[in-house]
Parts: C-alpha cells; sequence; structure tokens
C-alpha cells in the first residue's frame, strides 16, 4: 500500500512499528551505540577466530615459554615500518633465582606481513583456511603480541578464542532463561490460582539460595567425563537454572497487568483465539521490556561462567573461555612473575561494561509508548 | 425516534456478580463484592438502552458480564436469534462462546487502552474479520478501507498506528473495529467520556448516525445524563449493583419515579433559568458494594426513607407499563419534574 503524501517524514513516523520506534530512540543514546558497536567488533572477531588470531591456541612454543609480549613497532631507527615489525626474543637466567626469562630484545626484527599463511585452521568448524589476518612470514617465528602462558602458548590467540565461549555461553544460557521464563512465568501469570502460589514459592526458593554454593554443587554434580561440547550445555543450563526467575517474575507482572487491559478484552470480543491473544497481543507488547532485562542478565552470566571455570568448577582445559584462561592466575608467583596472564580480564571488563550501557539504552527505548 | 416492533434481542434475568475478596496467604474468601446484584434488562432489536449510574455502581460490570469477561455468579443472559430462539450467555462453556461473540460488540471508554498500539490500523480492524475468516487479502483491505470510511476516517491511513491519532480518531478507529462483524448488539461502554466535549457531540452523532442508518441496538453505557437524553430511547438507572428504575427518556427526564433517579437529573445543568429547579441534596457516600445496607440500599441517603426502607427491600414496581422504579412509594413522591420547575418566575 503506498501513500503518496507530500510529507514522507511526516508519514514514515506515522508508520513506524515498535521496532523502528524503539530503534530510533536507542540510537539517541550514545554510549549504548558505541558499546553497540564494540561488542558486535567482538562477535565478529570471536566468529572469525581462526583468522583473527595469529596462531593456533593450542600450538605449544616450549622453547618461549612465559616470554612477554612483544610490542608491535611502526617506528624505529631503522626507519617507519608498515606492516608493523616486532622484536625477537634473548633468553636470559636470572643469576639469583636461575630462572629462564625471555627479553625483547631490538636487535632481532622480525617484518609481519598481512593475510599471511599460518597455522591451519577451520571457518565455522567445516572451511579449512590458514590466512592469517597478521603474522610473520616464516610461521616458526616467535610471534606472541600478549605474550604466552606457562606453556608457551600465544595470549592473544587464546584470548580471542576464548571469546567464542564467553561470549555465547551468556547468550545460551539467557536464551533458556527466556524459554524457561516465559513459559513459567506465562503459565503464573494467566492461569494464576494455585498454579502460580506453586511457582511463586519455587522461584523464592530457588532465589534464596546463595548462588555460588548452588553453582559448585551442580557442577560438581556434572560427571567428569563429559566432552568439551557437553561440559559446555552442562554450565549454561547451571547458569540458567538461576537466571529464569527474573524472567519468570517480569514476565507473569506483565500477563497480570495486561490481562486487564482494555486492547485484550477488545481482542477476546473480537473472537481472537486464546493462543493468539498471547503471541499476537501479549508477548510483543513486553518483549522489548524482556530483551532490556535479558541484555543487563548477560553480564552476569559471563561474570558467572568466569568466576566458575576460575575456581576450576566450569569449563576445564583444554576448553579456551576467558575463565580457563584466567585459571593459570591463581597463584601469587603468577601474577608478579607474568602479570600479562590476567590480560583475559580485560576482555571481560569490556564486554560486561558494553552489554550494561547497550541493556540501559535498551531498557530507556524499550516501551515508545510511553 | 419511531418505536420499532419491539422484539427482544437480549434479556438479562437476575444477573449477579459477587467477586469474592480474598484475605491471607492462603486466600480466604472473607466476603464478596456485589458489584452486580440482581439485575434485569431487556434490549430490544434496534433499540438504543441507556445505562447510568455513579462510577463504581456496576454498569461496567454488568456490559463485561454480557461479553463473558466475567463469568456472572447467577442469572441469565439470554441471547435471541431472528426466530425467537435463545441461548443463555451467562452459561455456556468459554471456548463456544466463539459464534455469540460476534453478534455483540463492544466500544471502549479509553480510546488510548483499547487499541494494541503495536498493531496497524488494517491489522486492528482486520482482525475480527481474519478470527471469523469472512474476507482475506484484497478484499479485507477494500472492507477495512470502506468501514474507515464509514467512520469518518481516511483509508489511506490504514498503514498507521493508534499513535498517530488524536482521542476522537482513536475512538472512531475503536468503532469500526466494532462495525467489522456486523453486530446485532453493540455494548458503548462510555464511548465519550474521555473525549473533549467538542469531540463528544462528533463521536455522539457518528453514533447516532450508525444506528439510524444499520439500526445496531446499542447498550450505552454513561455516567452524563445529557449524553444518554441525546441518544437513548430507553434508560436504566443503577444504584450499587441494582436496577432502580426504567422509562422511556423522555418520561424518565419528565417524571421520575424513583428519588435517586430525581436527584441526578437534578444535577444536569439546565440552560433555560426558567427551568432550572433547586438541586435535591443527595447527603452521605454510595453504600459499599461489599456490605450493602439492610433493606433499600438506597436508604440511607434518601429524603423520603421510612422505617419500612430499612428493612424491606422494594421491589421492581410498574408504575406505567413502560415506567418501572424499585421504591416503595414509587408513583407516590412528588420529585417535581421539569413540567413544574421548583423556582418560579
Amino acid at each position: 500500500m503506498s501513500d503518496d503524501a507530500p510529507k514522507k517524514a511526516e508519514e514514515r513516523q506515522l508508520t513506524a512499528s515498535q521496532w523502528q520506534l524503539i530503534w530510533w530512540r536507542f540510537r539517541k543514546h550514545r554510549a549504548a551505540m558505541i558499546s553497540l558497536a564494540v561488542l558486535l567488533l567482538f562477535y565478529f572477531v570471536a566468529l572469525f577466530a581462526g583468522f583473527f588470531a595469529p596462531r593456533d591456541p593450542a600450538r605449544v612454543d616450549a622453547q618461549f615459554a612465559q616470554a612477554p609480549p612483544q610490542p608491535l613497532v611502526f617506528l624505529d631507527k631503522t626507519g617507519f615500518h608498515f606492516p608493523p615489525i616486532v622484536y625477537g626474543y634473548v633468553g636470559e637466567r636470572d643469576p639469583k633465582t636461575l630462572r629462564k626469562f625471555y627479553r625483547v630484545s631490538a636487535d632481532d626484527r622480525h617484518q609481519l606481513r598481512f593475510f599471511v599463511r599460518g597455522d591451519p585452521y577451520l571457518i565455522f568448524g567445516f572451511i579449512e583456511s590458514d590466512i592469517h589476518l597478521i603474522g610473520t612470514e616464516d610461521p616458526q617465528l616467535p610471534l606472541f603480541l600478549l605474550g604466552t602462558d606457562l606453556l608457551g602458548r600465544d595470549m592473544l590467540s587464546r584470548i580471542i578464542y576464548g571469546g567464542q565461549i564467553s561470549l555465547t555461553v551468556g547468550l545460551v544460557g539467557v536464551f533458556l532463561s527466556l524459554i524457561l521464563g516465559i513459559l513459567l512465568g506465562g503459565v503464573s501469570g494467566y492461569y494464576g490460582g494455585w498454579l502460580d502460589i506453586a511457582i511463586q514459592r519455587l522461584i523464592e526458593v530457588l532465589r534464596s539460595i546463595p548462588t555460588i554454593p548452588l553453582w559448585l554443587t551442580l557442577s560438581a554434580a556434572l560427571p567428569r567425563n563429559l566432552t568439551q561440547l557437553q561440559m559446555y550445555f552442562g554450565i549454561t543450563i547451571i547458569l540458567s537454572f538461576i537466571g529464569w526467575t527474573e524472567v519468570a517474575r517480569v514476565v507473569r507482572g506483565k500477563f497480570m497487568s495486561l490481562r486487564n487491559e482494555d486492547f485484550i478484552l477488545a481482542a477476546r470480543t473480537i473472537g481472537t483465539s486464546r493462543f493468539r491473544i498471547i503471541y499476537r497481543h501479549m508477548v510483543p507488547s513486553f518483549i522489548s521490556h524482556l530483551i532490556a532485562a535479558l541484555t543487563l542478565a548477560l553480564p552476569i552470566m559471563i561474570l558467572s561462567e568466569t568466576a566458575l571455570s576460575f575456581l576450576g568448577l566450569g569449563l576445564r582445559p583444554p576448553t579456551i573461555s576467558w575463565g580457563t584462561l584466567l585459571d593459570g592466575t591463581q597463584n601469587l608467583n603468577a601474577i608478579a612473575l607474568t602479570p600479562w596472564l590476567l590480560l583475559p580480564v580485560a576482555p571481560i571488563i569490556i564486554t560486561v561494561l558494553a552489554f550494561n550501557f547497550v541493556g540501559d539504552g535498551l531498557r530507556d527505548a524499550a516501551d515508545p509508548y510511553a | 425516534m419511531t418505536m420499532p416492533e419491539q422484539k427482544p434481542l437480549l434479556e438479562i434475568k437476575n444477573l449477579k456478580m459477587h467477586f469474592p475478596i480474598k484475605r491471607g496467604v492462603m486466600g480466604r474468601t472473607v466476603g464478596h463484592i456485589k458489584a452486580v446484584d440482581d439485575v434485569s434488562l431487556t434490549i430490544h432489536q434496534g433499540e438504543v438502552l441507556g445505562l447510568v449510574g455513579e462510577s463504581g455502581c456496576g454498569k461496567s460490570t454488568v456490559s463485561r458480564c454480557i461479553v463473558r469477561a466475567y463469568k456472572p455468579t447467577a442469572g441469565k443472559i439470554l441471547l435471541y436469534d431472528d426466530a425467537g430462539g435463545a441461548v443463555d450467555l451467562a452459561r455456556i462453556p468459554e471456548p463456544d462462546m466463539l459464534p455469540y461473540r460476534r453478534d455483540i460488540q463492544m466500544i471502549f471508554q479509553d480510546p488510548f487502552s483499547s487499541l494494541n498500539p503495536r498493531m496497524t490500523l488494517r491489522q486492528i480492524i482486520g482482525e475480527p474479520m481474519r478470527n471469523y475468516q469472512i474476507c482475506r487479502g484484497k478484499a479485507l483491505e477494500e472492507r477495512v478501507a470502506y468501514l474507515l470510511e464509514s467512520v469518518g476516517l481516511r483509508s489511506e491511513h490504514m498503514s498507521r498506528y493508534p499513535h498517530a491519532f488524536s482521542g476522537g480518531q482513536r475512538q472512531r478507529i475503536g468503532i469500526a473495529r466494532a462495525l467489522a462483524l456486523n453486530p446485532r448488539l453493540i455494548i458503548c461502554d462510555e464511548p465519550v467520556s474521555a473525549l473533549d466535549v467538542s469531540v463528544q457531540a462528533q463521536i455522539l452523532n457518528l453514533l447516532r448516525d450508525l444506528q439510524a442508518e444499520f439500526r445496531y441496538s446499542y447498550l450505552f453505557i454513561a455516567h452524563d445524563l445529557s449524553v444518554v437524553d441525546y441518544i437513548c430511547e430507553r434508560v436504566a438507572v443503577m444504584y450499587v449493583g441494582k436496577i432502580v428504575e426504567t422509562a422511556d427518556t423522555a418520561t424518565l427526564f419528565k417524571d421520575p419515579q424513583h428519588p435517586y433517579t430525581a436527584a441526578l437529573r437534578s444535577a444536569i445543568p439546565q440552560l433555560n433559568p426558567r427551568l432550572r429547579q433547586l438541586p435535591v441534596p443527595l447527603e452521605g457516600d454510595v453504600a459499599d458494594p461489599a456490605n450493602t445496607p439492610a433493606g433499600c440500599v438506597f436508604h440511607p441517603r434518601c429524603r423520603f426513607a421510612e422505617d419500612r426502607c430499612r428493612h424491606e427491600a422494594p421491589a421492581m414496581t410498574a408504575t406505567s407499563p413502560r415506567h418501572h422504579a424499585r421504591c416503595h412509594f414509587a408513583g407516590e413522591l412528588n420529585l417535581s419534574g421539569l413540567s413544574e420547575p421548583a423556582a418560579t418566575a
């Protein structure tokens, strides 16, 4: 249906759907927009981790164990470099402790190249490739932009690969929470009665259990011989075990208030079926609130996964997540001697902050009719 | 207005809607709010029946019982078909309501909350026809356009959302939705009381024109008597869950038989100073429907109350064939109508 009104912009406003109105309002929230861009970038990098990571995250370079980060050098006394260069390592031994350590030495330079061939990897699990965004011409030369861990694996590559798990474990967990929450909250709010009372008491009991001990118990109950993938899903289920209660409460409240709205009664009087009333009238009117609430719940999920994995009760090596990467920093030695092992904290903080800002923006924009 | 052949369309018999009051963790019932208590009403085909009363007197509850938003506690709601057969809407199970919902449509008080803000006009007005599989696609679009034009809106606006429209226009959208199924009865639940006075007149005229053209029956709920006077042929007055008086509109205003009706009437502003009368004061508060007084529910506020009124609930008595009042003294009190102005020149 075309409308040839001359005032196109005004017509656009008048025929704008809920999601357009939400988007227009969200766009005005600067911090949320920047955060959204950052998050999209993170997810994009995680999606093509093999390409962005300079090396295979599992590749062990024992001769470069615990090597410090190599800075990218664009400009030095030999001139301007683009693509940049890195300096090589010199191995030394501490005369007092006899501990071996590495120093970056300007005598040894390695020219970097974009789109070089290096360690092979799979895109989406089935497309073979060995092109990396950046790398040394000879893949055997050291390139550890964020240093290496105790076994000599590249931290940057591990952080990029860790994002694949850490960024999605929350999404899957939130998705499960959403399904459970809408289902149980909807039943509770729509039918009411003893079913409502039972579900509400269950939620109160679940929420009164301290979360960390609960998670510890649940993850201790997971069998030890699970595959990495099974473990991953086990953890998401544990995380959503508490998460759904919040969703269920929001959904219940919305159902109860919507049930008495005139437009719901109107829908009944014109013969709309109960099922259609729920999915066509009720759910669309609170789904945006729910998405905002869930965006704010995501960082909690990400932090929980990190905490569990850090305590050794979540995901376990060789699975790479930001939590398992921090596993190696549990002793003071590691922090004192190899502080770069703490670097996975940076993406965690950025992600959590970004989700919070996006959630704030969404919450403000969620109800364009208020 | 002409008196058409008086065939009943909807007959409400002894309708009761009592809401339980629940207290405590276990939800124990500690009493009932008698929102509607023994209401009997008949709406005839093609008739505009007004239902008036103060806020909280149960007018809206009656309308919501008719569309089965509530399942009545007791009583019958008989919907007659053209052959004279009837079905009791108060007793049929919810899933079987579908074919009868089509006959009874509703126009709501609040034009903002009664339209789903997330649907376009095409979807809002098309939904009833979609539900009953009356038409689809191009035909649906044409029918929506026709309905929009017939309530005074422009059909090219059907891609717009309700937020693009003013209160009066939204009320027109609500009317178009109610007309979509060609109902036999339209319940107008205070359709103009949320609107500006200037817009009120437009909407009332629209409702009246539609009624004149298509002979719809209206149950017109209002608390503004001048609105009722303008549009209704017959009026029922409600007080604390009960009908206290029914009569043709003209008769009711000229010659009320119930003291409550007289008090309501005296509250209508009168332009002609010669016809102005002293306001009939109503003292005290509306009775609590959870704890109604013994005897006549109106007796604590009635100027004429006697001992009998405190103990014995009055029955509906006819003072003329089309005029009934629930008062022990119906026909005996001097409740000076407009014909006998209290203030003489």
